[in-house]
């Protein structure tokens, strides 16, 4: 049950994940000026998982989730949205040692490296990521792709910054404090 | 959540009675190459032929309908947006210009408009595949066949639990929901935008916790069984690849080859009627 390999925990985490990310797909609240982008929950989850559950989780929910999710509900993927979603997972999730969520101790230093790494990986996959994808795979006019990139940066570092950090915060409150049991000598 | 979700029907044709893996391989190879073309005449062809296979997929109207208008909604923002945004984008693209209406930045241009068309086309080319691929293909056996061709198995099984809890999530995100209202919490879309929010965080809460627990519960029984102990294991969905999965798989690459030969040949993926 060690670092590098996948851990059953891992597997179930990255399966069950997937389809909260799936379900969570219609829970958000548009945003009425640019078209197609929304303050999107399943991007707080997202963050959530990736901080919990390391680079491989965030990886497979970003990418498994976001291509079923637009498939079940839209019909389409949209593959030049949904790696963004995957690097974001990978991303958040490499710094998994600094959160100490599970290990109860997610306080204000945590809160804090968190948040300024989920806006830096935001900002690489929605304003450099989803744009440069979408004008190599769609040929979409260049202003309106880094539009729509940069209004899902703030909507998404948003979202994130408000629901995301609540979640770990809770979440790492009821897991126990690793210090609070000692090994007998 | 009130939207008709895509899901699998039995129906015994022979599209059903390939691999999920087969299906798989020409969803990828169609989808890579409605992406990479934009030459009018293969999206034309790969639209008709994806009615066709639609049509023998015997898929019914009712079971992808509601999905269809909501991608016909979005397709048309999305038009809207690119003009609003570049409405002479076509005209960068194909190199000339010609003004069929109006003049200033929003004059109508023919350009303009076989670039949007060109979208439409390559929307409409994927979206009857994903459809043909949701509505054929079973879960269990899909995961099942990803095992097959070299994807771990340990990766083929988180699939497959997503497959297989998507409904069950979405029951518990209802029940949620429901017991919210009934706290009286307004969950309606005339809130407004921070009670919204509250409201939101009102479901997300119990149905995220309520799953992490899930995540314990399962991952602990599978630990008692001893998941993961050996390289291999079997699958009780698995069925072999046959003749007609081969000939699928390899008339999808072939195709995909042939149909991006013919876009790159002339140097641009772009198809230009205007020279």
């Amino acid at each position: 049950m060690k670092n590098n390999k996948f851990t059953i925990q891992q597997v179930v985490a990255a399966g069950i994940g997937t389809a909260l990310f799936v379900v969570l797909t219609e829970t958000q609240i548009p945003v009425v000026i640019v078209p197609n982008t929304a303050l999107q929950v399943r991007a707080a989850l997202l963050a959530f998982l990736s901080a919990v559950y390391g680079p491989v989780v965030g990886g497979i929910v970003g990418l498994l989730g976001h291509a079923l999710g637009d498939a079940f509900f839209y019909g389409s993927v949209w593959w030049s949205w949904v790696v963004p979603d995957a690097v974001f997972g990978i991303l958040v999730g490499l710094f998994v040692k600094q959160y100490k969520i599970r290990e109860g101790g997610f306080g204000g230093k945590e809160i804090a490296i968190f948040n300024v790494i989920q806006i830096v990986a935001n900002a690489i996959a929605w304003v450099l990521c989803a744009p440069v994808l979408d004008i190599l795979i769609y040929a979409e006019p260049a202003n309106k792709v880094f539009g729509q990139g940069a209004v899902a940066f703030i909507c998404n570092a948003i979202m994130i910054a408000v629901l995301g950090t609540l979640l770990c915060f809770a979440y790492s409150k009821i897991m126990t404090k690793t210090s609070s049991l000692q090994k007998e000598e | 959540m009130e939207r008709k979700l895509l899901t699998y029907e039995e129906k015994d044709t022979w599209i059903d009675k390939l691999c999920g893996v087969t299906k798989l391989v020409f969803f990828l190879c169609w989808s890579v190459t409605s992406m990479m073309t934009y030459d009018t005449r293969i999206l034309v062809l790969m639209l008709v032929l994806s009615l066709i296979i639609f049509k023998i997929s015997r898929t019914r109207w009712d079971q992808v309908g509601s999905v269809f208008k909501f991608i016909l909604l979005f397709l048309i923002i999305n038009l809207l947006a690119i003009y609003l945004f570049s409405p002479a984008e076509g005209v960068k693209i194909y190199g000339t210009e010609t003004v069929l209406a109006g003049s200033g930045r929003y004059a109508l241009r023919a350009e303009q408009l076989f670039y949007e068309f060109n979208i439409m086309l390559k929307y409409f080319t994927v979206v009857p595949s994903i459809f043909i691929f949701i509505v054929t293909t079973n879960p269990s056996e899909f995961a099942a066949s990803m095992n097959r061709v070299g994807i771990s198995y340990k990766a083929g099984y988180s699939v497959a639990i997503a497959l297989r809890y998507i409904p069950d999530i979405q029951a518990d995100f209802r029940k949620i929901r429901n017991a919210q209202m009934a706290r009286g919490i307004e969950m309606s879309k005339k809130g407004k935008l921070v009670d919204r929010i509250k409201s939101t965080t009102a479901i997300i809460f119990p149905l995220v916790f309520s799953s992490m627990g899930r995540i314990e519960t399962i991952s602990t029984a599978m630990e008692l069984r001893s998941f993961g102990k050996h390289r291999k294991r079997t699958w009780y969905m698995a069925r072999p690849l046959k003749r007609n999965d081969y000939l699928v798989i390899a008339i999808s690459v072939l195709f995909m080859i042939v149909a991006l030969t013919i876009t790159y040949m002339d140097g641009s993926r772009f198809y230009n009627p205007f020279v």
